[in-house]
């Protein structure tokens, strides 16, 4: 079997074997970058020399039986570009940030390292993850590897993409609304949006902090378990985050799931924006679901309607905030003409926001002002406290939910950004998970008639990761659409 | 809600950011066109509901005042656009 068809375990598990070695998998899954993101575009940063040498030290160490624990230990892994690496270019693929570089690492970095995981680069996003297709980076869109005329998904469009590819083994993203989950539904992968709180934010450039959570995307449920046992935790320097008293979630995976409660919102269903073919390949997951032993009932999402226009108030008004830091002084880039202080601020972001960014920041802007705070920004804190109370209702009495991550699959490339608002519907069945704060999980579930592939979404009640992650794991014991490999050519469909 | 080219002006200012002509006018018909669409959130009753700013309880973090080593200047530093040794440069604000 070739090193990157691997799943991230199968390859960490050869490393420990002797089969091959640490330099050995890093230089496959460079290679495969050499070969396939000339078109792609995944990568905004690509570590070889560092990542070369890594290698060689984690490599001595496993051999001196260091890493015993850690069973991602060798493994080359990505990370999307609103993470802080120390000393590597970090971009958040924006302009205004330029070549800047970190003076430490995220959390979730340190915990990477200590695990002897060996990063590889740093992959492409929406600006400030303000996006949900990878267009709006600065660096360029990233390709869909079904077929390279479509977007990826976004934000973390380069995170799916370069794991459909064999361009990263496994990566993280950020999820603020459907980040992580609607790009991997797009390009056949897993992803998954932990419980908010349970994964440090130390590091994450802050897009909208109450919804902002870093997660993993992988080719399936146990190398995102396995990921998620080691970032997860309690750390002292995002206060949000929660102390957890489970155990690994990989070890506890089982396809045992007899008897679980899942909840089919109808409301989902009767979407007029549903793609048929979505519709059908999530009710066949239901069904299969079933034949495990799960018992599955219609539910209802009353508030489905409300949560976009609640989810862009809330998401708008915080980065209007997080991205005032952003001014061409302390960081990044400055420009080149200004008169005077206010006018090096007003220049500098005028010059270093892209489109999107701007029309984001003048929203949130909008919906906090005197006078507008009320109507807009208010009333969707309300309509959020709604929502909570519904999904704590409902996982009151059922523990899963079940329904597609997006409505349709990847759209053409420049299709979207004609119709802002379209695009921003593409986000309706994830969104309401980060208003609630709750773990959703994306596998692929399907294909169209066109080969694009489909996710279905699993979404569980606070901190319920383990029967999300075990309910996918079951899934996909009996399926074989994460096993698929995306061609990466212009014509789309299975091979 | 009516998005005009004044208010476009107007949230800009408010936001440091300065839009080209072109930039104006696709702002005001996007942001029009949000607005719009958010305005759908009038038809679910919320009378009587407390805004909920975090859906789960958080407690207060405390910590010691201690001292504790913070990091470099010099690498700091080597990240902003102008500076000097010691900090970084902006035009003059007072005179």
């Amino acid at each position: 079997m070739e090193i990157v068809k691997m799943t991230a375990l199968e390859m960490a598990k050869g490393i420990r074997q002797g089969d091959f070695t640490c330099m050995d998998a890093v230089q496959a899954v460079l290679d495969q970058i050499e070969q396939k993101d000339g078109d792609m575009n995944a990568y905004v940063t690509v570590m070889k020399e560092a990542a070369l040498k890594r290698a060689v030290t984690v490599q001595k160490e496993i051999e001196a039986g260091g890493y015993a624990d850690s069973p991602l230990a060798g493994v080359p892994i990505s990370v999307k570009d609103n993470i802080c690496t120390k000393g590597v270019k970090t971009s958040c693929a924006s302009k205004i940030l330029g070549d800047f570089a970190p003076v430490y690492n995220a959390t979730v970095i340190e915990r990477l390292e200590k695990a002897g995981a060996i990063m590889i680069g740093k992959l492409n996003m929406d600006e400030f993850a303000m996006g949900s297709t990878t267009e709006t980076s600065y660096y360029g869109p990233t390709k869909n590897p079904w077929d390279l005329d479509r977007v990826p998904g976004g934000s973390s469009g380069g995170a799916a993409a370069s794991v459909a590819a064999g361009e990263a083994m496994l990566a993280l993203g950020s999820d603020t609304g459907g980040s992580i989950r609607q790009p991997a539904s797009y390009c056949g992968v897993t992803g998954f949006k932990p419980t908010y709180g349970t994964v440090s934010r130390y590091g994450l450039i802050a897009y909208a902090s109450s919804l902002d959570q870093i997660g993993p995307v992988g080719k399936d449920v146990a190398d995102c378990a396995a990921l998620m046992d080691i970032i997860r935790g309690r750390d002292e320097r995002d206060g949000t985050s929660l102390s957890l008293t489970d155990g690994s979630l990989l070890a506890g995976l089982s396809a045992d799931i007899k008897g679980m409660k899942i909840g089919l919102p109808a409301e989902c269903f009767e979407n007029e924006g549903l793609d048929p073919a979505v519709a059908s390949a999530v009710r066949a997951m239901a069904e299969q679901l079933k034949a495990l032993g799960a018992q599955i009932e219609t539910i209802h999402l009353p508030f489905l309607d409300y949560v976009i226009p609640a989810y862009y108030i809330i998401a708008a008004a915080e980065a209007s905030s997080n991205l005032s830091r952003f001014d061409g002084v302390k960081y990044g880039f400055r420009a080149k003409e200004y008169d005077g202080l206010g006018d090096l601020y007003e220049a500098t972001r005028s010059e270093g926001f892209g489109f999107e960014c701007k029309k984001r920041i003048l929203l949130g802007t909008f919906v906090l002002s005197s006078g507008y705070y009320d109507a807009y920004y208010k009333k969707a804190l309300q309509v959020k406290a709604v929502i909570k109370e519904r999904f704590d209702e409902l996982f009151a009495s059922y523990d899963l939910i079940l329904c597609p991550t997006a409505p349709t699959t990847a759209p053409k490339i420049g299709q979207s950004l004609q119709d802002p608002l379209k695009m921003y519907l593409s986000d309706i069945f994830t969104v309401s998970v980060n208003i609630a704060g709750l773990p959703g999980l994306s596998v692929p579930c399907g294909f169209d008639s066109e080969g694009l592939p489909i996710g279905g979404q699993l979404i569980g009640g606070r901190l319920a990761e383990d029967k999300v992650l075990k309910a996918g794991f079951a899934y996909q014991s009996v399926t074989d659409y994460h096993k698929q490999w995306a061609p990466c050519g212009r014509t789309g469909g299975k091979q | 809600m009516e998005i005009t080219k004044e208010l476009v002006n107007y949230v800009a200012r408010l936001s440091h950011i300065k839009l080209t002509p072109e930039e104006e006018q696709k702002m005001e018909k996007e942001l029009g066109a949000v607005i719009a669409y958010m305005d759908v959130l009038n038809d679910l009753d919320t009378t009587g509901k407390e805004p909920l700013s975090h859906v789960f309880d958080i407690d207060n973090v405390m910590r010691a005042d201690e001292v504790r080593p913070s990091y470099d200047r010099e690498a700091l530093l080597s990240n902003a656009p102008e500076h000097t040794d010691e900090t970084v440069v902006v035009p003059k604000t007072v005179d």
